[in-house]
């Protein structure tokens, strides 16, 4: 699989999560999923966009652990790699 | 449409067929069947493709779906999970074989097609799953209880899916057949029979007229409910 950039899945990330409620503009790396109103249902969808686009698993243990938009990026790049 | 090529499974087949849904006819063995099933639903101006696939198979929810996406050319926005088997024998005899079978068959398979399901149906803010559970899974009956732990559990799962999912617009049923006219209930039937408030057996078109309203609009706000279709057996 060719590897992807972190922007690249920034971008995708927000536009996912976008889908979901919050404006584009008010999503940054720093944004925590509370504070965004993202629930854990968002996430599962997240989670299979992510499969989806980049090959990259994310179970419910790995959903529990990020807290922030950044997270989950740097999780799925190092893990597309 | 798992389970669809006789009995209740193609009598839910032929009636979201004239309702005017595209229906996927999955079957296990009788190919034929599920063939005569499609060309009715073709007939009376539907469409339909018979699909082959053992719902126990982790690999069908998959490989059937990506089948029917591609035939219709859009996502699977209803599911009924109606493949079931029976292996009847009284609780001290009844065989590991026995118990894995028909839980595999009617409770883990019908989970995997759930699962399955959920993504496009989460992702369209739509969707109807209505699972074919039975009287059983709400009244004893002996030599069942494999049968029961299943049809129980998909009620049980139902439930669940139901209220995890409902802020997406998605809705998950069960359905509890009683004693139904099919080649299935046929031995196991009789002593049932016996107990129904309604004093007939029930047909296989009456199980499909609650699946009918379950995935209509009109059933919008109905979820995690269990529809007896019993003739009064499970009051």
């Amino acid at each position: 699989m060719p590897a992807v950039t972190t922007e690249q899945v920034e971008a995708r990330v927000v536009e996912t999560l976008a889908s979901f409620g919050p404006d584009a503009d008010e999503i940054t790396r720093e944004s925590t999923f509370e504070e965004l109103d993202i629930d854990s249902l968002d996430l599962v969808e997240l989670a299979q966009v992510v499969e989806d686009e980049y090959g990259v698993v994310l179970k419910g243990e790995d959903m529990k652990e990020l807290k922030t938009v950044g997270d989950a990026v740097d999780m799925i790049v190092s893990r597309a790699e | 449409m798992t389970g669809a090529s006789r009995g209740i499974g193609a009598a839910i087949a032929r009636a979201l067929g004239r309702d005017g849904w595209p229906v996927g006819v999955n079957y296990r063995r009788d190919k034929d069947a599920a063939e005569r099933v499609v060309a009715e639903i073709e007939q009376k101006g539907g469409r339909a493709v018979a699909l082959a696939g053992d719902v126990a198979d982790p690999g069908a929810p998959d490989q059937l779906f990506e089948a029917l996406e591609s035939h219709f050319s859009a996502p699977v926005l209803v599911l009924v999970n109606n493949a079931g088997i029976a292996r009847d024998d009284l609780t001290p005899s009844l065989g590991d074989e026995e118990w894995s079978a028909v839980l595999d068959t009617d409770l883990t398979g019908a989970f995997r097609f759930t699962r399955r399901a959920l993504k496009p149906m989460l992702r369209a803010r739509a969707g109807r799953i209505v699972n074919i559970s039975s009287v059983v899974g709400l009244r004893a009956n002996p030599g069942q209880a494999n049968y029961a732990a299943a049809k129980a559990g998909l009620i049980a799962l139902t439930k669940t899916a139901a209220i995890e999912v409902a802020r997406r617009g998605v809705t998950v049923n069960a359905v509890a057949p009683g004693v139904i006219d099919t080649a299935m209930t046929e031995e196991v039937a009789t002593d049932l029979l016996a107990m129904v408030p309604a004093r007939r057996a029930g047909t296989p078109e009456e199980v499909a007229a609650c699946v009918r309203f379950l995935v209509s609009e009109e059933a919008s706000y109905v979820t995690g409910a269990v529809l007896s279709v019993d003739g009064g057996l499970a009051a």
